[in-house]
């Protein structure tokens, strides 16, 4: 739940919206967010949870990763904390 | 109004530190996108660009020299004394007086800046070198350039971003031709390779980790590459009256803004910048037979200056040979419009059309005559060098054989 909360903390503060107006099926096209936008939110998840986003404009599939609603970042999120917690378990 | 001539070129870029070698390079197709090995790339995702190779200060400076000289000032004079030297021109003579010195920088010595920075920031050094400030500030290279060869005239550097050296030489050119000064000695220079910088670039999320590969398909962005080239620009018929070997000569130079976005390109703004360049050299659309186009390798702006040429060139746009040379020595920043400018006398001199390098498969949205992979023999007459900066600044030159 804390990483939901915390991605819906940050859109609403990049897309300067109102965050009890965002859900989970927001697609971020709706949000008026330019690609500068983009790259602004996904240095703040980066930031924010100390992980690595594999994410360019100009390469979105070879990461695997969809960012077109604020689930599919949250899904994102998620899977990339995992995974690179248990990296650097090893 | 004064027509306006090429006599001397210096180039030092990695494709070579010579005009000799660098044209050889240039013929070939072959990049000089490798690893980067001035700094660690441990920490950095950005592994590769375009280095000068083997560049040795020593080779060139005295110590005490070097001293005082960032990278970007020793890329700059090492260029400016191959371009002085082949002008022929002394300026110690009175000449000085009549000369002015342009030269285009993106960011200047970054590479003192993040270095004497990381002294006191992280290892907590009391004192830095006293000659830090003379030594990164933006115009230290052109500083030394008028030191170095006694020009006495104007003397100032442009800043633009990536479009800095167009601006610097397209402000020369008019100089000259508008009759302010006889000589100048204008060009740009740029070393980008410090850890810091490329964190930056990273951050922004353009660079591409494979190589550089404008208007093709698979592009993934841009990479980044230094060095400088400088060239003389002299009146017509002064150059002329003293017998001096004419490389090229400048007919245009065209600027627009968008004043839309810090970092999205227009097409429209590069479309009104290669049109004012049309107008100033007094061009028709048609008589332009090569472009070499900014064409960084990112998505948004081979698309969009594809667009942008279209727009301007109609019918004939098909008909032109467009390449980037960024593809063979990457994006130079701030000297990228002199490298490019330089590439394209050189190719048009040798009778050859510079190709773009890392061309895997054309994208349905970029529809032109890249000259994809292999140099192209043909005897241009009028070509075309565009760059586009972050902030929407356009600048377009024009050159004529």
């Amino acid at each position: 739940m804390s990483i939901e909360n915390d991605i819906f903390d940050i859109v609403a503060t990049q897309a300067k919206v109102d965050r009890a107006t965002l859900k989970r099926d927001t697609r971020l096209s709706e949000l008026d967010l330019q690609s500068i936008d983009i790259i602004e939110l996904i240095f703040a998840i980066e930031d924010k949870f100390d992980i690595s986003v594999p994410y360019s404009p100009s390469d979105l599939n070879s990461a695997g990763v969809s960012f077109e609603t604020v689930g599919d970042l949250i899904d994102a999120v998620e899977r990339l904390t995992a995974e690179q917690k248990a990296q650097k378990a090893v | 109004m004064n027509r306006v001539v090429i006599t001397g070129l210096g180039i030092v870029s990695p494709l070579g530190k010579n005009v000799e070698d660098v044209t050889a390079r240039l013929r070939t197709g072959r990049t000089a996108i490798g690893p980067i090995t001035v700094i660690p790339t441990d920490r950095l995702m950005t592994k590769i660009g375009g280095e000068v190779p083997d560049f040795n200060p020593s080779d060139y400076f005295a110590d005490k020299q070097l001293a005082l000289l960032d990278r970007c000032a020793q890329f700059a004079l090492v260029a400016s004394r191959e371009a002085v030297a082949q002008s022929g021109l002394s300026f110690r003579d009175g000449l000085g007086h009549r000369s002015a010195t342009i030269i285009g920088s993106g960011v200047g010595g970054l590479g003192t800046l993040d270095d004497s920075f990381h002294r006191v920031y992280a290892e907590g050094a009391k004192r830095i070198h006293p000659l830090t400030i003379p030594k990164l500030m933006i115009s230290a290279a052109m500083s030394h350039i008028t030191m170095e060869h006694g020009i006495t005239g104007p003397s100032f550097t442009v800043a633009s971003a990536c479009a800095s050296a167009n601006h610097a030489i397209g402000v020369a050119f008019h100089m000259v031709r508008a009759g302010s000064v006889d000589v100048a000695v204008t060009g740009g220079t740029e070393a980008v390779f410090t850890f810091g910088t490329i964190m930056g670039w990273e951050a922004l999320r353009v660079m591409a980790p494979d190589t550089c590969r404008p208007f093709s398909r698979n592009r993934r962005g841009m990479v980044l590459g230094e060095g400088a080239a400088i060239m003389v620009l002299e009146n017509r018929a002064r150059a002329e009256a003293r017998g001096a070997e004419i490389l090229a000569e400048i007919v245009g130079f065209g600027m627009s803004s968008d004043a839309l976005d810090i970092v999205l390109p227009s097409a429209e703004g590069a479309a009104s910048a290669m049109r004012a360049c049309l107008t100033d050299a007094r061009l028709a659309a048609e008589d332009v037979e090569y472009i070499n186009a900014h064409g960084t390798g990112t998505m948004a702006n081979d698309v969009t200056e594809t667009k942008a040429i279209h727009m301007v060139f109609g019918d004939h746009a098909k008909k032109l040979a467009v390449s980037s040379t960024k593809s063979m020595h990457g994006h130079a920043l701030g000297a990228s419009g002199a490298l490019e400018l330089a590439a394209t006398i050189m190719a048009m001199r040798q009778g050859f059309i510079p190709p773009t390098a890392n061309f895997i498969e054309a994208d349905p949205d970029c529809d032109l005559d890249y000259v994809p992979n292999e140099a192209r023999e043909a005897r241009v007459e009028v070509a075309m060098s565009n760059s586009f900066a972050f902030g929407g600044h356009n600048a377009v030159l024009a050159i004529r054989r």
